[in-house]
């Protein structure tokens, strides 16, 4: 019996031992040590990861200093809108990841969607929530002339650049075309009156304008294509991880659980993978519809509007090949996986961001954790959501990990 | 020591190393997560009903998640002749998930000898995913699926 006794112990012994390699933390299980698969997927994760910058072949100014510095101050301008108070930076603000906070956006009227940030958007080859655009420049035209944003119209923009912009403008476009034959409002978009003002306009007095329109948008696209994401503790702690030093001191136990989560059981990843932690594409994962807005299709109405845009890469104002226009040429443009489906952001600073969704549905991180742990049927489509029977715990290290994303000043 | 003191001294040994194992063997399971396991990942295979030979030459190894691909397909009938002047579609998707590819590419250039450049493959997330090709030529229609993990 005695001898039992010992070995009892001595099992007792190697059995702790044996699991102190594997840590407990609030009840779940800390991956101390990675499979060479798991530090794969964390590397392809890290902003070491990130590509060059893409080039834009629709847009011949993207790399040109000077028309960023000309987008800049375009961005900046609230001379661009309908009742001179809205700028791009109203609801893209600078000092708040170029996003407002606030559910829905606000210029001269309410928008229906969450203000998307800006950074790192020079990568996605579709932009909005629901890809309705196909360059950073395509995607700044639309809330000029959109009724609750800028408000404005395409020949009072015009008149503007004329006006404030004409040598900067002149120097990477060419001669301005003459405007003062035409009406102070005219758009093919907007009210009726800008839009009969448009009709009776020459095909050759559309084009001219049509061109200073998309040249705004080149311009301030090569300005939002100098926002890009800056290193975060995750980044760092990834980085000492490939080069094998030091690989648990930039990340605490708890987040380094919600990081083996976010790339496992979570299956996080799956949607937000890449160094900008966005795919890119669009997804339906059951988000509630907001009460009092109009019905809201996603993907399905905003690929049928990219493939119609005449400012899309294929389109006449357009710098490219249609042949370069692979993401275009090659959209799914139909089918039942569009219905509601959005683009995932990137979550660089989601902590930093709420409210969340394209609506601003949940108004914390918890509650969209909670929302994918729950995977309700979606309001309208398919959602792509399983139920992921995460612990309280298990909630709370995804959060955690989702502020190790954070940008430090 | 008796018989029966050695039987129950193992048993002692073996409650804790079971449990160390099936901790392993679950953490194991999760991460691999129903992948099956005697999945063919050539890319030279024979179609469904065994009309052709079928290649699929990949542009990047390994293939890359979020990057639009040229892949060149190659078709042979079963003695090994190029297929030539074939009609080929091109889908995909990931079984385990139950969705399709993001984007719908297609055969751009026929570039003789039974090869065929495919454009616009793309794969948004990690894991198993499947491309098909359906042929239809003199030969009669058929499909091959290739299976590649990213």
């Amino acid at each position: 019996m005695k001898r039992s006794g010992i070995l009892y112990a001595a099992a007792g012994i190697i059995a702790l031992v044996v699991l102190a390699g594997f840590s407990y933390k609030g009840g779940i299980y800390v991956s101390q040590y990675w499979s060479e698969e798991q530090k794969s997927l964390i590397a392809s994760l890290s902003l070491d990861a990130l590509p060059a910058l893409p080039v834009d072949p629709s847009n011949r100014v993207a790399d040109d200093p000077k028309a960023a510095e000309l987008g800049e101050a375009l961005f900046n301008d609230r001379r661009l809108s309908a009742n001179g108070k809205v700028a791009c930076a109203t609801c893209h603000l600078p000092d708040r990841q170029f996003q407002d906070d606030t559910p829905f956006g606000h210029g001269v009227g309410q928008t229906n969607r969450r203000t998307m940030p800006i950074s790192g958007t020079a990568h996605a080859p579709f932009l909005f929530w629901d890809g309705r655009k196909d360059s950073q420049w395509a995607q700044a035209l639309g809330p000029l002339e959109s009724a609750v944003e800028h408000g404005s119209d395409r020949t009072a923009l015009a008149r503007q650049v004329v006006t404030h912009y004409r040598r900067d403008y002149e120097q990477l476009f060419g001669p301005l075309p003459e405007l003062t034959s035409l009406p102070d409002h005219a758009s093919p978009e907007g009210n009726p009156a800008a839009k009969s003002a448009w009709s009776k306009m020459t095909e050759g007095e559309r084009e001219a304008v049509n061109r200073v329109f998309a040249n705004i948008g080149k311009a301030i696209a090569a300005f939002e294509r100098t926002v890009e994401p800056r290193e975060t503790r995750f980044d760092r702690y990834a980085r000492s991880l490939q080069a094998g030093t030091a690989p648990n001191n930039g990340l605490s136990e708890t987040e380094i659980a919600g990081l083996a989560l976010f790339i496992g059981k979570g299956n996080c990843i799956n949607c937000h993978n890449g160094p900008l932690l966005t795919d890119n594409h669009f997804h339906n994962t059951g988000v509630p519809a907001v009460e009092g807005l109009p019905e809201d299709t996603g993907r399905t109405l905003g690929a049928l509007q990219v493939k119609n845009d005449p400012f899309n890469c294929r389109g006449r104002y357009s710098d490219a090949e249609p042949s370069d226009c692979t993401e275009l040429n090659f959209m799914v443009s139909e089918g039942e996986a569009l219905v509601r489906a959005y683009k995932p952001p990137s979550l660089r600073n989601v902590a930093l961001r709420p409210p969340y969704m394209h609506a601003g549905q949940f108004r914390s991180l918890d509650e969209v954790v909670r929302h994918y742990n729950e995977a309700p049927p979606a309001p309208a489509g398919h959602s792509e959501l399983e139920p992921l029977k995460l612990s309280d715990s298990e909630v709370q290290a995804l959060q955690a990990f989702l502020a190790s994303l954070n940008e430090e000043n | 020591m008796t018989r029966r003191q050695i039987l129950k001294s193992r048993l002692l040994w073996a409650a804790p190393l079971t449990l160390i194992a099936m901790v392993g063997i679950g953490t194991a399971a999760k991460m691999t997560a129903s992948l099956p396991e005697d999945l063919d990942f050539s890319l030279t295979r024979y179609s469904d009903a065994g009309l052709y030979e079928t290649r699929l030459d990949t542009d990047t190894k390994p293939v890359s998640i979020g990057v639009m691909h040229v892949f060149t397909v190659t078709l042979k009938t079963r003695d090994g002749k190029p297929v030539e002047k074939a009609a080929l579609t091109i889908d995909g998707g990931m079984p385990q998930h139950g969705h399709g590819l993001p984007t719908r590419p297609r055969v751009t250039a026929d570039l003789g000898l039974g090869r065929y450049r495919v454009e616009g493959i793309k794969f948004n997330m990690p894991g198993w995913w499947t491309v098909t090709v359906h042929a239809t030529s003199g030969a009669g229609s058929d499909e091959t699926t290739f299976n590649l993990k990213l």
